[in-house]
């Protein structure tokens, strides 16, 4: 009746693949991102969402306002001093695996915010994947992160420690 | 309501500024000078007194201060005698006019009475002085810091505060 039906008559019942390769597929194709929208970032970082962008496109449009149901948080904005132990609370309820984005230059570096009440760079908090430049990043920027980010995890051994015993 | 829509067009959109001879004669020995410049009104006061001053302020039906829109802070710089001030920035919702008291301070002396009795918002104003400038507010209810983390340390508005922190 469906798309099964057609897809019965070209592919066989049975493929064969790496676990690796399945796993990571599965995982690049619904990152989920935790909202920690701090400054002007976060309107980039919704606009990604919208129909124009449509992130929904690559599997990362349903933010989670719970980080136990997130992948990756993409920290937009400049972050506090005040704020980096929550930024840290967040990230350690997030389940693992888990990725940062580190999103604009207020983010990873301080931006013009080179003073006493900012983190100078979010990498000095909780460890961060990919750097996205910009002031902020256009939305493509941030697509252009999360692809990055797919093909991070695609080189991911999930397996590592047990082929780690193997050899 | 023709009567009404007059009054609306007699409202001429300029600011008004309080009558500052009543303030000398009330208040003459906590008032120390009254500045007027581009079109504002500054009061110089002294700290003994003020918290009678600016009730009296607040309180007097020809001003009616009920509304204090900001508490500021001033450091003059490290070698500036005195180094400190505060200013009250008031304003008048019923008169539709501002005033200006600034209360200066000596670096060995930076207290000043809390106003949170007399307008609640100055809680939390104070309590910013105090996190920038480390200006003590006496009887100041919930003295901590507002804006920087409870454990930080140094006062970031203060002249010989580093850029980037202790």
């Amino acid at each position: 009746m469906g798309l099964e039906t057609k897809l019965g008559d070209v592919l066989p019942e049975v493929i064969t693949t790496r676990l690796d390769a399945l796993v990571n597929w599965g995982r690049k194709s619904s990152i989920w991102p935790a909202t920690f929208g701090l400054a002007c970032c976060a309107i980039e970082m919704m606009a990604m969402t919208d129909a124009r962008n449509d992130v929904a496109r690559f599997g990362a449009e349903v933010f989670r306002a719970s980080p136990r149901q997130a992948d990756v948080m993409i920290v937009a904005g400049r972050v506090s001093i005040k704020m980096a132990p929550v930024l840290r609370r967040i990230y350690d309820q997030m389940p693992e695996p888990k990725w940062v984005i580190s999103m604009g230059v207020c983010a990873s570096a301080g931006g013009v915010f080179n003073n006493y009440a900012i983190v100078q760079g979010v990498d000095k908090v909780v460890p961060v994947d990919i750097f996205v430049p910009g002031c902020p990043p256009r939305p493509e920027g941030l697509i252009w992160a999360i692809m990055k980010l797919q093909e991070k995890i695609e080189r991911d051994k999930v397996f590592k420690e047990e082929q780690e015993k193997v050899a | 309501m023709a009567e009404s829509i007059e009054q609306t067009q007699s409202v001429k959109h300029v600011p008004r500024y309080a009558d500052t001879d009543l303030i000398r004669a009330q208040f003459a020995n906590t008032v120390e000078e009254v500045i007027e410049a581009i079109g504002e009104v500054t009061v110089i006061a002294k700290r003994e007194g003020l918290v009678e001053f600016l009730t009296w302020l607040r309180d007097e039906p020809s001003l009616r201060f009920n509304y204090l829109s900001d508490i500021g802070g001033l450091d003059l710089g490290e070698f500036a005698e005195p180094r400190f001030a505060v200013a009250y920035q008031l304003y008048s919702i019923p008169h539709n006019h501002r005033l200006r008291v600034k209360v200066f301070l000596a670096e060995d002396d930076a207290t000043l009475p809390t106003m949170w009795h007399v307008w609640k918002t100055a809680n939390w104003l104070e309590r910013e002085i105090y996190d920038m400038f480390g200006i003590h507010f006496e009887g100041h209810p919930d003295l901590r810091r507002i804006l920087m983390p409870a454990d930080y340390e140094g006062y970031p508005l203060r002249k010989d505060f580093p850029l980037k922190g202790y």
